[in-house]
């Protein structure tokens, strides 16, 4: 017994490494939320009318909803007046290219091990960087650009693409959907936009990564993914914050419309600040993130790799409205120490034969709290629709919780659901067969979670398996459940 | 809970209650008024209409006095060999000329025992329509098994219900086991007419230490019933509590189990069947509570939905941090046969403690072609072959009842409905 505390000490007292900020001049909305914020920052951005009558008609929206109470999370209410709801790195001109950049700015993203330079040279990933509110630098662009792929910042989107903009715009998460999609429509300042035209594959692996680095803000940023027929994209989401006492609000919306035959993949390795071990401090991540299956044949696949945040709210859904159209939905979910996570999907099947695949694995850890709430609704035409969902959870200590929440909502006859989940710690013989053939407890347990987690850290793109396995192994490191 | 304004349509039900249990009825009286009927922004209750199904087809909220029962009545409901005892009740009210009883075994009204602390285990201020019930019961059995003894006859609760249009139906039943006892009950609701009215029934079970109770509810309501069934029981150290939930008609029933396990080595199962057809809606909520460890718990819900038949389950399981080593396993099947049938499923598990075993299944389907096609090639009928394998599906839950008299009796009741059109 004494081991295992020793070794849940050790977990325990793991720091987070990505908790320090920079100071550099911002420049900052004055604190608080009304219209004339709404209008400061539309003007900032120098936005067209219809956008600004857009974030108003969401503020009055949003005005008149509370905040959600049904998730299984427990949190001191945020005082929304008390934050900064725009704050963006000074640059005296808008960089045209990554040169341009603030060399303080990309000496940050170096810090963060995403080097901006580098990515320049070797062929590989095109990132958009997104710090605080404002999208500061996208790589690769006109390699994209040769191939018709748009890959911009939100603001830059709404300048030069403004039909595409509107016309998808809240097309898949409307401004009514909840109090947090609400707020952030009405205040979002930044984010990413991207256009794959009809039958183009995208060469490379398209990537935010997003940084809240001023304090007292909340970061509202807003990510339009919009395949057209035929098209494939493989899309990246990264994120870090520093340390710091206060709880800080995220509050982004992705939105995914996938026309007929097209296929987008949604990874997301989410490691904001989450707390200290005491439970001070934190990222609020409430976030809502939903793709539509428009088209015949097409494909969402959302894979998480949730590991930070002191409070996550979060649920990657997918609408298949197209006949024979699939939504996939892989995720594990690490929680420690105090931090809480709801967590999960939706599939709505509308179309005809359409399928999805629900794979959540849930690690509890310390005093946390993680739970698994999904839904399965098969309307009365979609026929012949399948579903498969697993979540299990793996609990490591004797204070933390599990908890699953699945709605199976089905009106359709010809639909095949099932649905399994299962709970557990890992088996003392697993341990101890490990043990046995000479593998330390430490790193029999690392392997043991890997196994459970493979299903999913499978579908990830190369590149974020080793940054998630790496996060998985620091996380848990040495817990003996 | 959350509110509905509208509960004051029930205040006809306050008027001239009986003189019993006085505070009690107070106190339920403010717990439900505090509560008011849950609406479907409730998550309890949320694909479940009953404040408005209540609201728009019960005119009449008074209560239902008790009707006259013949003995003939009653030798026609009880099934085709049954051996046993018979407790009769009509609206709720135990008939003591039309039952029977056996040694170890006592009976008494609760309005002449009112030291029966009725409330204790199902708690009014957890559920409107406990405090309805706690308020509003005309009267009610207290039934107590003697410690150490094991009675072999299965004791049969007959409630008949026949009421006017709009009326309320509220049977209270306390059930008190001593120590080391072992007893089994079969609650049979069958309705004498058509009229819809609501039936709001509260069970209470307290067993004592290494007990083995059984409870199975059978309900055969007309199809204008609107019920709601809570049964509610505490199980002790080294016992087992069986219960078996069978239904087959009502226009909307709602059957809330809860089962806390309060003990090590205390085993909970709970087995269900929901037959559904024309337009009745069941939501079976179950609940099992665990607080200590090495205890265990099993579930099994099985549904058929025909027609614009709709089913809900919601089975929730907590493990509460102090139960070590438990072992909790839940299973939920349907089967829906029609274009219009609906089926809201969530098995929902809450753990707290990390040396458990817990899971559970929930699958949605139609029965299997090949297998159909299999025995149509054989040369049997579609009807046939399709009630075989309904049959069959139900089945792994029919053979969970001990009882074998109530099995067959059961047994034929489904048969009937799945070779027919169903």
């Amino acid at each position: 017994m004494s081991k295992d505390n020793q070794i849940l000490e050790d977990l325990n007292s793991k720091e987070y490494e990505h908790g320090w900020s920079v100071d550099f001049e911002t420049d900052e909305a004055p604190i608080g939320l009304n219209e004339d914020i709404i209008r400061w920052i539309s003007t900032k951005k120098e936005e067209p009318s219809w956008l600004l009558d857009w974030r108003l008609k969401a503020f009055k929206i949003w005005q008149g909803m509370s905040e959600p109470a049904w998730a299984n999370v427990n949190y001191p209410k945020m005082d929304l007046q008390a934050l900064r709801y725009y704050s963006a790195p000074k640059q005296s001109n808008k960089p045209k290219n990554i040169n341009e950049v603030d060399p303080e700015l990309i000496a940050i993203y170096e810090r963060l091990g995403i080097s901006l330079n580098e990515q320049k040279r070797l062929q590989g990933i095109a990132i958009d960087v997104v710090l605080d509110s404002v999208s500061v630098a996208t790589t690769f662009k006109e390699t994209l650009g040769k191939l018709g792929i748009i890959f911009c910042s939100f603001s830059e989107a709404v300048k030069e693409h403004p039909d595409l903009v509107q016309k998808y715009l809240g097309s898949v998460v409307p401004m009514t959907d909840n109090y947090y999609a609400a707020l952030n429509a009405a205040v979002f300042s930044d984010g990413s936009f991207c256009y794959i035209p009809k039958g183009v594959r995208c060469p490379m692996e398209l990537s935010t990564y997003f940084r809240i680095n001023a304090a007292n803000t909340g970061q509202f940023e807003r990510t339009l993914i919009v395949a057209d027929d035929s098209s494939y994209v493989s899309y990246l989401e990264g994120c870090t914050a520093p340390q710091r006492d206060e709880n800080q609000l995220h509050a982004a919306v992705v939105e995914i419309y996938a026309g007929a035959h097209a296929e987008v993949k949604y990874s997301t390795v989410q490691n904001w600040y989450p707390g200290d071990k005491e439970g001070k401090g934190g990222i609020y991540n409430f976030v809502t993130k939903r793709g539509i299956c428009a088209g015949d044949h097409s494909k969402i696949s959302w894979t998480q790799v949730e590991t930070g945040s002191a409070v996550t709210w979060k649920y990657p859904s997918c609408i298949l409205k197209g006949d024979h159209s699939i939504g996939e939905f892989y995720s594990v979910a690490v929680t420690n120490n105090y931090q809480q996570a709801d967590t999960g999907t939706k599939m709505i099947h509308i179309g005809k034969n359409t399928k999805s695949r629900i794979v959540s694995k849930g690690i509890s850890a310390g005093k946390s709290q993680n739970s698994y709430r999904g839904q399965v609704q098969v309307m009365k035409r979609a026929h012949n629709a399948r579903n498969f969902s697993q979540c299990d959870s793996l609990l490591m200590g004797n204070q933390c919780g599990a908890h699953t929440f699945p709605y199976i909502d089905i009106a359709n006859p010809s639909a095949k659901v099932e649905h399994e989940a299962t709970t557990s710690k890992i088996g003392e013989d697993q341990i101890f067969y490990c043990n046995q053939r000479g593998i330390a407890t430490e790193d029999a347990v690392a392997l043991i979670v890997n196994g459970y987690a493979k299903e999913v850290l499978n579908q990830l793109p190369m590149e974020f398996a080793v940054e998630a396995q790496k996060l998985l192994a620091l996380t848990l490191e040495g817990s003996v459940g | 809970m959350s509110t509905l304004t509208k509960s004051t349509f029930v205040s006809g039900l306050f008027e001239a209650l009986p003189n019993t249990f006085p505070s009690l009825r107070q106190m339920g009286k403010e717990n439900f008024y505090v509560q008011g009927f849950p609406s479907l922004k409730d998550e309890e209750y949320k694909f479940t209409p009953i404040a408005k199904k209540l609201e728009t087809s019960l005119t009449n909220f008074s209560s239902a006095n008790p009707v006259i029962i013949s003995a003939e009545q009653i030798n026609k409901a009880v099934p085709a060999g049954f051996e046993g005892v018979v407790l009769a009740f009509s609206n709720g009210k135990y008939l003591p000329e039309l039952s029977t009883s056996v040694e170890g075994l006592t009976v008494n009204f609760l309005s002449k025992n009112e030291s029966t602390p009725i409330g204790s285990i199902a708690k009014a201020e957890n559920d409107p329509f406990i405090a309805l019930n706690q308020a509003t019961f005309t009267d009610g059995l207290c039934i107590s098994i003697e410690k150490k003894k094991e009675i072999t006859l299965p004791i049969l609760l007959l409630q008949f219900h026949q009421a006017k249009e709009g009326q309320v139906i509220s049977p209270r039943i306390w059930i008190e086991a001593g120590d080391f006892a072992k007893a089994s009950f079969i609650d049979y609701s069958i309705s004498l007419d058509d009229a819809p009215y609501f039936v709001n029934k509260v069970v209470e079970i307290k067993g004592g230490i290494h007990t083995d109770l059984t409870y199975h509810s059978l309900q055969e309501e007309n199809n204008q019933v609107i019920q709601v069934n809570a049964l509610v029981t505490d199980i002790q150290q080294d016992s087992q509590f069986t219960s078996t939930q069978i239904t087959l008609s009502g226009d909307l029933v709602r059957n809330n189990l809860t089962l806390n396990l309060l003990g090590s080595n205390a085993v909970g199962n709970m087995f269900g069947i929901y037959l559904l057809n024309g337009k009745t809606h069941v939501d079976n909520h179950t609940n099992v509570d665990h607080t200590f460890p090495h205890a265990e718990s099993n579930e099994l819900y099985k549904g058929i939905l025909a027609d614009q038949s709709r089913g809900v389950f919601n089975g929730k399981i907590f493990v509460r941090q102090a139960a070590q080593k438990t072992n909790a396993f839940q299973q939920n099947n349907n089967i829906l046969l029609s274009e219009d049938a609906i089926i809201n499923t969530k098995p929902q598990l809450e753990i707290w403690a990390d040396d458990v075993k817990c899971s559970h299944g929930c699958t949605v389907g139609q029965l299997d072609e090949e297998a159909l096609f299999y025995l149509q090639a054989r040369g049997i009928d579609k009807t046939t072959a399709r009630g075989l394998l309904l049959y069959a599906f139900a089945g792994e839950v029919l053979e969970k009842i001990e009882l074998e008299s109530l099995r067959t009796f059961i047994t034929t009741k489904i048969q009937e409905r799945l070779g027919s059109k169903f």
